[in-house]
């Protein structure tokens, strides 16, 4: 008998080397090929674009509740701010003092004619206050009572620095003053005008020889906080008026003036939530013997009427919904074709398969990500001027954290859709947990919840990665409307995404888990 | 009739189908309870309607019903079942008909206990957050027509999404395709709404949202305020049902399998 031995088949091809730069490729090859998913991305970056070029919201006809105006005064380091108040002011020549005792603050709606003898506003304001010039927007200090928030000193708008806590009345009057030397203003307050306390100092660099040095007073409108139907809130309330009564006056400075003269900074009406009083119907003014009194409205803070930059990147949520689909069905695909298992065989260490996925999806989101807001940013911004409105100015860090985080936020929740698909192994199911955890929160934030249910919402699903996005800012010393419809998220920018990043992570290790320890 | 039985056979013997309509009444009553906890009336006029925050719950349990639905006619496209069930009823109408009806039946029989613990929540959770008379807000009793109206809506409202579900799977097919176009449709744009400036299109939008307009149902106060009637809000939810299932319908029977 003769034996035929059979030489077992060998491919004459090169063994590939075992890497993870060709597992990453060869996921790469399976995204790639699949037309459906490359016209999911492009779906992707297409709607931001899309839906920023949407808006159009005209300046002045702001029946969305979000705060939209023509204009803001741009302050010293460049943000929007407020600035209309009323004072009674001379100038100063050189280094000196100004020093006032303030008896009462009292508050009203605008136009109730006379002094307001009513209670002020929480940030009704009045004190003295040096400044340049009574450009809008100017650099200023000041010492000054408020409503609710006793004494402070502010300067340049953002800088604010508790003094004395408590009321002013006749009983319990409050005496300020501001030191000028050089471009150094120091606030100091005192009860009895004796024992002096200092407060703070302002740096005001490039202060002229010559400043205005005055008394003065305003007060915002009361704050509506609260939100109403979807996509915003109700913008603010009455427009309230501050009066201070204010003497025991001095200024000391190198050629003394005697005379006093009103000024009314912030002519017009250019916010929504400014009005002023009408120069010449209103008590700006009034003097008798050494006291006077300043009756002003507006406000003197860092908070701007204008339409914040990010809003042109509000479709990003169309593209998280699209890469989410994208990422849900490159994950689930193989198990329904069961390619997963040549993938398995192929790369029996099951982590890495995993990994080489969630980083292809990853990849794959973010340039959509990144390419999407990179034109809808432009393009929605410019939109918007053409419309009138005035974007809120923000600097290039800014901007680059919003457009950066705007793909990252995309690439994490492609990684999580990915992660999701591997561990429910079902496309629809992980789709719809994918779209519930980060869309629907936000939906259920803008809607008729009380702010403290919302600010939960978004501190502890996944949604909270959305305020990568946020260029307002919230300011103690402003009582706004901080809801989420008007883009005030509860966490801080990075704080939010790595909220995102966390439930990303415990989804990948669940599903490495799960393809570790289950047969696929 | 015998369609019917298939069809109730399947769907009653899929894994997914009583975890998923478990799963609708849970969170539906869950996500409900959390609202009333939430919601604060605490003087004058209450702002928030009572009957929207104790079926706030409704947004969370129609995604579960999305996924039951889609799943009922492209689970079978994906796992190739579909050609058995077009070989054994070659009427694809009819199939369709059946999956409807069956589907439809299904989630209005856990439609029915997610609202009805939604609604006994709310009555009482809420009075005890000033939601009361006094304040302006109706009582959530079975008595008032008002609160009766939203209840029963809320429970055809999650049948219409069934329907409207079905509708888009059977013209996509692609289950995830589907799924996430849904989603879409329905979360999509009340929140894109916000940056529409123009007051006459946001109502438009507001009338024609299937989701917002469907929900409308749901309003026990502020009616004259509305875009829409209740009634007529679901109406609208039905014509984008009854689209959806035409849609779907033409796709079956033109296309092959």
């Amino acid at each position: 008998m003769t034996t035929s031995t059979v030489t077992p088949y060998r491919s004459e091809l090169t063994a590939g080397r075992d890497s993870f730069g060709r597992l990453l490729r060869a996921e790469w090859t399976k995204f790639r090929t699949v037309r459906g998913w490359i016209v999911g991305v492009f779906i992707a970056a297409l709607v931001t674009v899309g839906i920023a070029m949407l808006d159009h919201s005209s300046c002045g006809n702001d029946d969305n509740g979000v705060a939209s105006a023509c204009s803001s005064p741009i302050g010293p380091d460049g943000e929007a701010v407020t600035d209309s108040y009323a004072i009674t002011q001379q100038p100063m020549t050189g280094n000196g003092t100004i020093t006032a005792r303030v008896t009462s603050l009292a508050g009203g709606l605008v136009g109730s004619g006379g002094a307001g003898t009513g209670a002020p506003v929480d940030w009704a304001k009045a004190g003295i206050l040096i400044a340049p010039n009574f450009d809008q927007g100017s650099a200023y200090a000041a010492m000054m009572v408020t409503g609710d928030h006793g004494v402070r000193m502010q300067y340049n708008y953002i800088h604010d620095t508790p003094g004395l806590a408590g009321s002013v009345s006749a009983a319990s009057p409050r005496w300020l003053r501001l030191t000028r030397s050089g471009d150094t203003i120091t606030g100091y307050e005192s009860t009895d005008g004796t024992t002096w306390t200092e407060v703070g100092t302002a740096d005001l660099p490039g202060l002229p020889a010559t400043v205005r040095a005055g008394m003065f007073a305003t007060s915002p409108s009361t704050s509506i906080a609260g939100s109403s139907s979807l996509g915003g809130s109700s913008g603010g309330g009455a427009a309230m008026q501050a009066t201070g009564t204010f003497d025991h006056i001095s200024v000391q400075s190198q050629s003394p003036v005697s005379t006093w003269s009103p000024a009314l900074v912030g002519g017009g009406p250019s916010g929504k939530t400014t009005t002023y009083p009408q120069p010449g119907q209103s008590n700006a003014f009034q003097q008798s013997g050494g006291t006077f009194t300043v009756t002003g409205s507006g406000d003197i803070s860092p908070a701007g009427n204008g339409t914040p930059v990010e809003r042109t990147l509000f479709g990003v949520l169309g593209a998280v919904i699209a890469v989410i689909v994208v990422a849900a069905m490159f994950a689930t695909a193989e198990y329904r074709r069961g390619l997963i298992r040549v993938t398995l065989v192929a790369n029996p260490r099951r982590g890495r398969v995993l990994a080489a996925k969630a980083l292809v999806a990853g990849a794959v989101g973010f340039a959509a990500g990144l390419v999407g807001a990179c034109v809808a940013l432009p393009l929605g911004e410019q939109l918007l001027r053409s419309d009138g409105n005035f974007i809120l100015p923000v600097g290039g860090i800014t901007v680059a954290r919003i457009l950066l985080g705007t793909g990252l936020l995309v690439a994490v929740t492609a990684v999580l859709a990915t992660a999701l698909g591997a561990l429910v192994r079902s496309s629809a199911a992980a789709i719809t947990i994918g779209i519930v955890a980060i869309v629907l929160p936000y939906l259920l934030a803008t809607l008729n919840l009380p702010t403290n249910a919302a600010d939960w919402l978004m501190r502890a699903t996944p949604a909270a990665a959305f305020s990568i996005q946020q260029t307002v800012m919230q300011y103690p010393q402003v009582d706004g409307s901080y809801t989420i419809g008007n883009g005030y998220f509860p966490l801080a920018p990075w704080a939010g995404f790595a909220v995102l990043c966390g439930y990303t992570a415990v989804l990948l290790a669940l599903a490495a888990a799960r393809l570790q320890k289950q047969d696929a | 009739m015998r369609t019917l039985h298939a069809e109730w056979t399947k769907l009653r013997t899929v894994p997914g189908t009583v975890r998923m309509l478990l799963g609708v009444v849970a969170l539906t009553a869950a996500l409900g309870v959390i609202a009333d906890a939430a919601a604060q009336c605490p003087s004058g006029e209450c702002s928030v309607d009572p009957a929207r925050t104790s079926l706030t719950g409704i947004y969370l349990g129609q995604a579960v019903v999305v996924v039951l639905a889609v799943l009922a006619i492209s689970g079978e496209y994906a796992n190739g079942m579909i050609r058995t069930t077009f070989i054994a009823v070659p009427r694809r109408i009819g199939v369709l008909a059946a999956k409807a009806v069956v589907v439809t039946g299904a989630v209005l029989a856990a439609g029915v206990p997610a609202v009805l613990v939604s609604m006994l929540a709310g009555r009482l959770i809420l009075p005890g957050h000033g939601f009361t008379a006094a304040h302006g807000s109706p009582s959530l009793s079975a008595g008032d027509a008002a609160m009766l109206r939203a209840a029963v809506g809320s429970v055809l409202y999650l049948g219409l999404i069934a329907l409207l579900s079905l509708g888009i799977a059977a013209a996509v097919r692609e289950p995830a395709a589907a799924t996430g176009l849904v989603l879409g449709l329905l979360y999509l744009i009340p929140i894109l709404i916000g940056i529409v400036g123009d007051a006459t299109w946001r109502r438009h939008i507001e009338q024609i949202a299937p989701m917002m307009a469907g929900l409308d149902v749901e309003a026990t106060t502020g009616l004259n305020s509305m875009p829409l009637g209740p009634w007529q809000g679901l109406g609208v939810l039905a014509a984008w049902a009854a689209g959806a299932l035409v849609a779907g319908g033409l796709q079956l029977r033109l296309r092959d399998v």
